[in-house]
């Protein structure tokens, strides 16, 4: 089976890092999401936010294929990175998440140290150089989830023996190590205190001068803060299929909706 | 929200207990929990008293008495010395004296009397002379605590008769080969039999079980030929309702009678494959009439009745490693295989190292399989490789506990708590490696 490879070198002229296009998602019969279609800008943050079941965590993970790995699972329509749909049949789901990496709700760091935290992907990834070399990238890679102040006297210490936002920020700087391009976080906040939470946002920030950030989060207030677009999903009553009602610059979707249910939504009336 | 308003409480026909009943009620149910409580402790007593009823049980035929009567008497011969107190040339004197002409000709033809030393004498002197015999056994119970009863029988029937405290379990019982004599006979032989059939067992169960479990985990739901092609559809459907059913059945499998096994390892290992199990395909002649009832028809044996039960626990354990974990590993671009090596194995290998131990020692405790597949009654000869004859622990045990002679059932003692010591160590190791793995995995 000829396998197609990402072009790195190609540079369209879109602003997006990546677009969805007319995508519909489907859990064995069950259609979850319907005709989603919207873009991610390069170095922005886009939130997707809404109710629950609204279908947009399945919506981020259908972005770097993780879907696949429910049984079940089915998408349709296109995901279009660096001009290639990541559902083409001969796209490997393998070479699609080096590319677009993602952080979970729950921090999963590994049983391992921190170190071999962040070796761990450059090293499946088939990652050659010295040890001085890997010494160095995991620096860089802690430095770029400003963590590595915190950590650098306790590299051999276990990724779980230190505390919940450090934790979500090791998986970050994991995620950083193999050089991604979009980094995709779903509600990486939700466990956390608000000081963790700050920090997390704040690192979101310096993170977005060189990569395109996709969050989901339940936090209408953290949208509001730290996003610069937002994408707001709704469950159709009908058929429970979950669809995009709104989708713009955060500024406007929360100050000036155009949709009667997204402004009922931030305003916190329903949901 | 519907803001309609609640029906007013006193309104309800039933009632909950108020002031002092309240106090009545709890007390009544905590007074059942009690009572249930107390019963379980009675189960865990119960159990704990078997416990103890077989410990004695087989350290009552282990240990205790035995009357042993001299043909001739040491103070006799020796006037009121002990044997290891005379010199060499007293203990040839003696010799000389007690032995017939041709017996003490053969004697010397071998070595002559004056060139052995007083050990070598002494040995004679008990084996031709004193010839001590072991003329009734006693139990551990019998020898503690009717003495007086035992020794005026031993008075009446043995008059010469001494009455010793025997330990039937002792290294040489542990060193000895089997023989016809309960007195010299021991269990080498079984319990290297027991030992290679363990390390093959292991061999053989370990890496297919686990390959099995790791397939029915993580990789059962994956089409490997191209789903495009009706080729490949056709064979991934055949893979899929092949595990399928392997991984429904499994259970059954594990609950099948282990002499259905013994039956099929006879039909198919000892039988079928005779060419092969016998070692003669591969040009090893033992120069016995093994046939086909080998330590490797054994193991092969063994490892199918493991084999369902390694998969189950490695299958337990594969699952119980968090999914959060392969998902983290696939989100970097591992592929699953790495993910399975590197996140999956390594967080699920003490739970399939402890199954797999405990599934093993287990299967060492059977006999009914190996009587089938052919374990050897009475062998004297050591296993020296996979095409051997053998015995084991189980199977010895079994064969001296149906012998009428007091000592066998004594000997059979000291074998089960041989192998008792075996299974615990092997549980211990099965225990210590857990801890071991656990803790090297920081966490």
């Amino acid at each position: 089976m000829a396998m197609k490879a990402i072009d790195p070198q190609y540079t369209a002229d879109t602003k997006y890092a990546l677009e969805v296009r007319n995508v519909d998602i489907y859990y064995s019969a069950f259609r979850a999401v319907k005709n989603c279609s919207f873009g991610m800008e390069r170095n922005k943050i886009t939130a997707l936010i809404g109710p629950s079941g609204c279908g947009k965590s399945t919506v981020l993970r259908s972005l770097n294929r993780m879907n696949d790995l429910i049984a079940g699972a089915r998408t349709e329509g296109e995901v279009l990175y660096r001009g290639q749909n990541l559902y083409d049949p001969d796209i490997d789901a393998v070479q699609v998440r080096r590319s677009i990496g993602m952080v979970f709700q729950k921090a999963n760091p590994f049983p391992k140290s921190i170190y071999d935290n962040i070796a761990y992907g450059p090293r499946v990834n088939g990652w050659k150089g010295s040890k001085a070399e890997m010494d160095e990238l995991v620096e860089r890679a802690l430095r770029g989830a400003v963590l590595w102040d915190e950590v650098k006297d306790d590299l051999k210490k276990s990724g779980l023996a230190i505390s919940g936002g450090q934790q979500q920020r090791l998986c970050i700087a994991r995620a950083l190590a193999v050089e991604p391009e979009v980094i995709l976080m779903d509600e990486p906040c939700s466990a956390l205190d608000p000081i963790s939470t700050l920090k997390i946002e704040e690192l979101m920030f310096e993170l977005r001068q060189r990569y395109s950030i996709v969050i989901v989060t339940h936090n209408m207030q953290q949208a509001a803060r730290a996003s610069d677009n937002t994408v707001f999903f709704l469950m159709d009553k009908e058929d429970r299929a979950g669809q995009i009602v709104e989708y713009g610059p955060t500024e406007q979707i929360f100050q000036s909706p155009k949709d009667e249910r997204t402004e009922q939504y931030i305003s916190g009336r329903f949901g | 929200m519907s803001a309609e308003p609640l029906t007013p409480l006193s309104a309800s026909t039933g009632r909950l207990p108020q002031g002092e009943e309240v106090k009545q009620n709890v007390a009544s149910r905590q007074q059942r929990g009690k009572l249930w409580q107390a019963s379980l402790l009675f189960s865990v007593f119960v159990g704990l008293l078997v416990l103890l009823l077989l410990a004695w049980n087989i350290v009552n035929d282990a240990f205790g008495g035995i009357a042993v009567q001299e043909a001739v008497e040491v103070e006799a011969l020796t006037g009121g010395r002990e044997l290891e107190e005379l010199a060499q040339p007293e203990l040839v004197a003696i010799l000389e004296e007690n032995l017939r002409s041709r017996v003490l000709r053969n004697l010397n033809r071998e070595q002559p009397l004056a060139e052995r030393d007083a050990e070598n004498l002494i040995e004679v002197i008990l084996f031709e002379i004193i010839k001590p015999e072991v003329v009734a056994t006693f139990s551990l119970y019998d020898y503690l605590f009717n003495r007086a009863e035992i020794e005026a029988q031993l008075a009446q029937d043995f008059p010469r008769a001494e009455l010793e405290f025997k330990s039937w379990l002792r290294w040489d019982f542990i060193v000895n080969p089997m023989s016809s004599n309960p007195i010299f006979a021991g269990v080498r032989t079984a319990l290297l039999g027991t030992l290679w059939l363990l390390v093959l067992t292991i061999l053989i169960s370990f890496p297919l079980g686990l390959g099995a479990a790791i397939y029915l985990e993580e990789y059962q739901s994956d089409k490997i030929f191209d789903e495009r092609k009706p080729v490949g559809r056709f064979f991934n459907r055949v893979i899929e309702r092949s595990t399928s059913i392997i991984s429904t059945n499994i259970y059954n499998l594990s609950g099948v009678p282990s002499i259905i096994y013994g039956m099929l390892g006879l039909a198919i290992f000892v039988r079928a494959l005779e060419a092969f199990t016998s070692g003669s395909f591969f040009g090893a002649n033992e120069g016995t009439t093994a046939n086909g009832r080998t330590i490797i028809s054994a193991a092969l044996t063994m490892s199918l009745l493991v084999l369902p039960v390694v998969i189950i626990s490695s299958q337990e354990a594969i699952k119980a490693v968090p999914s959060t974990l392969r998902q983290a590993s696939l989100g970097l671009g591992a592929t699953k295989w790495q993910t399975i090596w590197k996140i999956v194995l390594p967080n699920a290998l003490p739970g399939i190292l402890t199954g797999t131990i405990l599934a093993i020692s287990r299967a060492i405790g059977e006999t009914a399989p190996l009587i089938v597949v052919g374990a050897s009654t009475f062998i004297v000869t050591d296993p020296t490789s996979i095409f051997s004859k053998f015995t084991v622990l189980p199977i010895q045990i079994y064969n001296w506990t149906s012998r009428p002679q007091d000592e066998f059932r004594a000997i059979a003692a000291a074998a089960i708590i041989t192998l008792l010591i075996l299974l615990l160590s092997l549980n211990a190791t099965a225990i210590l490696l857990r801890n071991y793995l656990r803790s090297r995995r920081v966490s």
